[in-house]
Parts: C-alpha cells; structure tokens; sequence
C-alpha cells in the first residue's frame, strides 16, 4: 500500500505538469483547431527565463520562496509576450489557408526556437537553482510527497481553478467558449476574434511558463530541448482527455502520470512509454473523441 | 501601427535572450574556424574530428577538435608529416546515429583518410560501415561500446581508450570490493553505451557471487522526472545504484535520490566523470563514484599535453582530450612510418609501432584496442573528481 501510494503522488505531480501543458494545447486547438507544435518551446523558454531571474535574484541575496514567486511571474510574462509574438508572425497570416500551412508553420516556429535558445544560451545542461525549500511540516509526508512535488500539485490546481473560473464568468471566456464553438457566429455578434485567439496565446504559453518553472525546480536542471519530450507528452495528454477540453486536458494529463508511473513501478521502467501509449491507443479506439471529448459531427 | 508595436515586443524579447546569452557563446569559436584558409601549395593530409560537438553532449567532443589541432600544429612547426601539412577537418554530429552517418559520408567525400572519432557509442557504431566501405581508418577516444572492436566486425577501427566489458567490470568490482555492497540497482539509459556497461557490470556481479543485482531496468532519457524508478530501487532495498548513461540523467536521478532522502553510494561511469555533472548536480553530486580513463599524471607527454592546452586555449582540457591527442599521435605517426596514406599501410603500422602518448607508450591489438590502457575509479569531493583507485 505505501509503495502504492508512492507511485500515485509521483505519478499525480507528474501528471499536473503534463496537465498545466496539455492545457495550452487544448485552448488553442479548441479554437483554431491548430496543433500548435511550438508550445513545448514556450515552456522551455519559461523555464530559462526562470532560470535567469532565479540566478539573479540569488546572487542580490533574496529568499528562496520570494524568488521563486518573482521567477515565475516574470517567466509568465515572457512567456506570454512569446506566445503572442509567435501568433501573430507564425499563425495569423495563414489564418484562412489550409489547414496544413499552419501545421508546418508551428513545427518550423518549434524547430527556430530551440535552435535559437542552443545558439543564444548554451547547448550544455545548465543546474537550476532549488527554489522550493524543504518544509518541516512535509517531513511526516516525505516518504510519499517531496514538498516540490507538493508545491507543483498545489500550483497547478490553483492554476487550473482560476482558468476555470476565467472560462466560466468572465466576458473574454464567454467570447473565447463562443470563438470555439463557431468562429463565424461568433464574429458577426460582435466579438473581437483576433483578440480571443490572441488571449488564448497568451493565456496558455502563461500555463506552460508555470510548467516550466516549476519542473525546472523540482529536476534541477534544464537544456534548450526539455520543451520537445514534455511538448510530446502534454500533447499526448490532450489527445487522451479529448483535445479541445479543458477538464480533459486536465484528467488526461494526470491519467498519462498515472499510467507511467505505475507502468515505472510494477511492470519495468523499459516499458514506461510503451504502457503510456498503449493506453492512449486503447482509449481513443473506444473513445475516439478522447475521454472527455464530444462526438461532434464534421462541420462541411 | 500595431504591427511595428509587435516588432518591438519581439524584438525586445529576442533581444533579452541574446543579451544574457554571453556566457554559452565562447565555444562557439572553436569549431567556427574551419582551417580552411591556409593554402600553401604543398599538399595537405586532412584529419577528420568527427563527434558532438554542438548539443547536449558537445562537451565530450569539443576536446578532441582541440586536441587534434594541437598535435596537427605541432607536427606541422617540424615540418609535417611526410612533407604534408597537417590540416584539422571538424565534423558534427551531436552524438546522434543519423547525423553521425552524414557527418561521415561528407568526411568520406572530402577525400579524408583518417579520422578521429567519433565520440558517443552509437553515434560511432552508425558511422563505421561508411568508413569501412571508403578504407578510411577511424580511431575513436572515448566510444567504449565492446562490439566495436571485439565482434572483429570492424578491422578499420581503433580506440584509444578500454573498453565497457573492462569498465562494467571495473565498476562492479569497486562496489562489491571496495564498498562492500550487497544489493545493487543497476539502471541503465537504454542507448548502446549504457546499456552496454550496464550488462558487463551486471555480468560481473552475478559472477563474483558476493553481491546481487535485485533491479536491473532502463530508463527514458530526457524524461521529465525519475521519481517512479527511485521508488522501485528503494523498494527493491538497494544499498548501492549502478548507473550506465551519460551525465544529464545520472544527475537527475541523484538529485531526486537525495530529495527522497536516499543516501546510498551511487557509481556510474565515464559518461558522469565530467565537469558537467558536478555543475549540474552542485551539492548532491558529492560522493558520487565514476569509473574513468586512467590518468598519468606524471606521464611526461600528458604534462606537455595540458601545459599546450593551458597555452593555445587558456583552460582545462575537458573530457577525453588526452584519449585524442593520442589519436592524434598514432595516427599521424602510423602515416608518417607507413610513408602514405594508404589504407593497409596505415593499419599494420598502428598495430606495430610503439608512440609515447598522454595515456602511456601504446600500440594497438588485432582487434583494434590500445594495450595497457585501463580504467581507475574517481570520487566527486568538494566539487572534484579525485583517484580513489
């Protein structure tokens, strides 16, 4: 039961991270039904931006705790600026070509930024400081929680509610909810379509900095290609849960978690992926939409 | 107007990257200087550099760029070899199977007809048919893989460095002798070095009996947490980790051994005994075993070696320099005492003629390997690997 409830943690902060990524996937295929292949980057963007007002910060002295609140901060923003930038040069020109053009662009952006971030940084591993203090009151907990992990769950359901609550009650999740379900509509009731796409951008690149920053502190080290693999996986994650849905997103990311976790534990790590995409297959032959996604018809 | 608004953020943005990027560009000038201006009439002897040296990994291959141009400047100050003037061709391949095959039918095409390299295990195991096929003689400084040259499948192939069946074995002696271990995880990265090492030293320990091996798993590389294996190895009882794999991932796993509290002795090999490592690892790397090439410290040619470094580049050498400038060494002198380039020439002379290199007075077996090179066992301590035996 312990070495249970060991791989479930595991495997649930695991799972948050995918989630926080697979979010930014969701959002914008939701809208623009575009995989936007350059996420993964955005995320490995946050996490160096992260990186360097952590190193900074911590030369200056400051607390641990407080960096780690002004790292992520700032790295939300960055990131938000290049989740925005990257729409507007990469996808919004080909907003009305077919839907392939914007494919290859977004795997073109994916393959530009980490190339630039290996030339402009470094292509070595680089240790990220730990932000996350150890606290005394998670000793009872520390045979089955570390309190990174602890922080990163907790974040990411913070995170998770208040986008929620964004979607829910607020004017721009109405347009965005309205965006999705038929851009056309939605733009002849008044509803400034670029601006959603753009918040959208900007909203789910903010979600992956958290990502970012977060992983980088908990593994304690990051290079200019950690964005492909977890990229890989988020988007995995979204496709679980059924890509388009918020809360699937969200139960697709801690179900991948999950199933690696337990896969790592009980079977043999060689077959970690194997499981993880086995599971994926089975789920969409029964559930092609995903879990959570609707069985929608085509629209002609 | 708003699209000028969103130039300046992006420029801004890129602009903020570049700024702070100061410190990862030095290395870049290394290999930028392709030494291809030099055009005296006299023929030239080109000798390819082939291994990582842009990526994750470029810290293995970087050091033999500089190494082989250190030999290749020497050599030509005396007048060259056989008359030729020695000239330094780099190639990447980011220690990456299928940019290594490309790296080698470019250095192939360019007429080249010896080449150090490559560095990574898989990479070199990619690239050697090409060279075969072309009569080009390779010699690798740092890829241990044993089928390379034990399966007698590659006659053009030498290395100077030993081999992962003498590593593993090393490494599972020093644990079950030395730290008198009885229950070992052994993890493995699933690549053709890793697992190579991994295997021998798995080998090792169920043979000498005194030990058991109570995990024996591969893990993903670049995964974004190891938190699941580290359970199992706890679970498992484990007293001591055996790690095959490169720096990147051994750091990973020790950091998160530690946060889960687990202090048991970690060894790894040749891939963790990097500078990188420590940098990467900071305070948990302490501790931590890797078995690596043995190092002559008063060895006369190793003296020189890094005094030349410390002069032409202004620092340490990294991993794997004094393993190619002896690459360097033979190879050039085993052209020079063959009196050509010519393919068989070349080999019989490597295999007969004795040279004074960095990692002793060497020549080369049937097989392909350097005799009497062999491998010792460091420790990190206060941020160093030091000789422990």
């Amino acid at each position: 039961m312990e070495y249970f409830l060991q791989l479930f943690f595991g495997g649930l902060s695991r799972g948050s991270v995918y989630a926080l990524i697979a979010l930014g996937y969701t959002m914008v295929y939701g809208i623009i039904e575009l995989i936007n292949f350059a996420h993964g980057e955005i995320y490995m963007i946050g996490a160096f931006m992260g990186l360097i007002v952590a190193g900074v910060l911590t030369a200056l002295g400051w607390p641990a705790l407080s960096i780690l609140a002004i790292a992520l901060v700032v790295s939300v923003l960055y990131s938000a600026a290049y989740g925005y930038t990257v729409e507007k040069i990469a996808y919004k020109p080909l907003r009305n070509a077919p839907r392939l053009a914007p494919l290859i662009s977004a795997i073109g952006m994916s393959i530009l930024l980490q190339n630039y971030i290996m030339l402009a940084q470094t292509p070595d591993f680089l240790p990220f400081p730990r932000l996350i203090p150890e606290l005394e009151f998670m000793d009872r907990f520390s045979n089955y929680l570390g309190t990174s992990d602890m922080f990163i769950i907790v974040t990411s359901l913070v995170v998770m509610i208040a986008l929620t609550f964004f979607i829910k009650f607020t004017r721009m999740g109405k347009a965005m909810r309205a965006t999705a379900q038929n851009r056309k509509m939605a733009m002849l009731v008044g509803v400034n379509v670029d601006q959603v796409i753009s918040a959208t951008f900007v909203i789910g690149s903010s979600l992956a900095a958290v990502g970012g920053v977060l992983i980088g502190a908990h593994v304690g080290q990051i290079n200019f290609a950690i964005g492909f693999l977890a990229g890989i996986k988020a988007f995995t994650a979204a496709v679980l849960g059924g890509i388009g849905s918020i809360p699937g997103a969200v139960l697709g990311g801690l179900v991948l978690g999950w199933a690696e976790s337990f896969a790592t534990g009980y079977v043999s790590s060689d077959y970690e992926d194997v499981f993880a995409f086995l599971l994926l297959v089975v789920i969409l032959i029964f559930r092609p939409a995903g879990l959570l996604g609707k069985q929608r018809a085509q629209k002609v | 107007m708003k699209s000028k608004w969103i130039m300046t953020v992006l420029g801004v943005a890129l602009a903020g990257m570049l700024a702070v990027g100061c410190g990862g560009e030095k290395k870049e000038e290394t290999k930028a200087e392709a030494p291809k201006q030099e055009a005296p009439a006299a023929k030239k002897l080109v000798l390819g550099v082939a291994g990582a040296q842009s990526g994750d990994l470029a810290s293995y291959g970087l050091p033999s760029v500089n190494a082989a141009k250190l030999v290749a400047k020497e050599l030509n100050a005396k007048g060259g070899v056989n008359g030729m003037m020695v000239e330094v061709l780099p190639m990447d391949d980011q220690c990456k199977p299928e940019l290594a095959t490309n790296a080698a039918t470019k250095l192939v095409s360019e007429k080249v007809s010896i080449v150090i390299g490559h560095i990574c295990s898989g990479a070199t195991k990619a690239a050697l048919p090409i060279y075969k096929d072309a009569k080009v003689v390779v010699m690798s400084p740092s890829a241990t893989s044993t089928e390379l040259t034990q399966s007698g499948n590659y006659p053009n192939f030498f290395r100077t460095i030993s081999y992962d069946l003498i590593q593993g074995n090393a490494a599972a002696g020093f644990a079950t002798a030395e730290l008198k271990v009885k229950k070992i995880a052994v993890i493995h990265d699933k690549g053709d070095y890793g697992k190579g090492f991994a295997e021998s030293a798995k080998k090792a320990i169920e043979d000498g009996k005194v030990a058991k091996v109570v995990l024996f798993e591969g893990i993903t590389p670049g995964g974004v947490d190891y938190s699941a294996v580290i359970q199992k190895i706890k679970a498992a009882g484990a007293d001591c980790v055996l790690f095959g794999g490169y720096h990147p991932e051994a750091s990973k796993i020790v950091t998160q051994m530690h946060k889960k509290g687990m202090k048991i002795a970690f060894v790894s090999d040749d891939g963790v005994k990097d500078d990188t490592f420590i940098k990467t690892a900071g305070p948990d790397a302490e501790g931590v075993y890797a078995t690596g090439p043995q190092i002559l410290a008063d060895n006369e040619v190793f003296k020189k070696a890094l005094a030349d470094h410390q002069k032409e580049f202004g620092s340490e050498p990294g991993a794997f320099y004094s393993q190619a400038y002896a690459a360097a060494q033979a190879l050039l002198n085993a052209v020079a005492k063959a009196g050509s380039t010519d393919y068989d020439k070349v080999v019989a002379a490597l295999r007969s003629e004795y040279i004074e290199t960095p990692v002793g007075k060497i020549k080369f077996d049937a097989k392909g390997d350097a005799e009497g090179v062999s491998f010792s066992v460091y420790q990190v301590k206060d941020g160093k690997y030091v000789l422990v035996k």
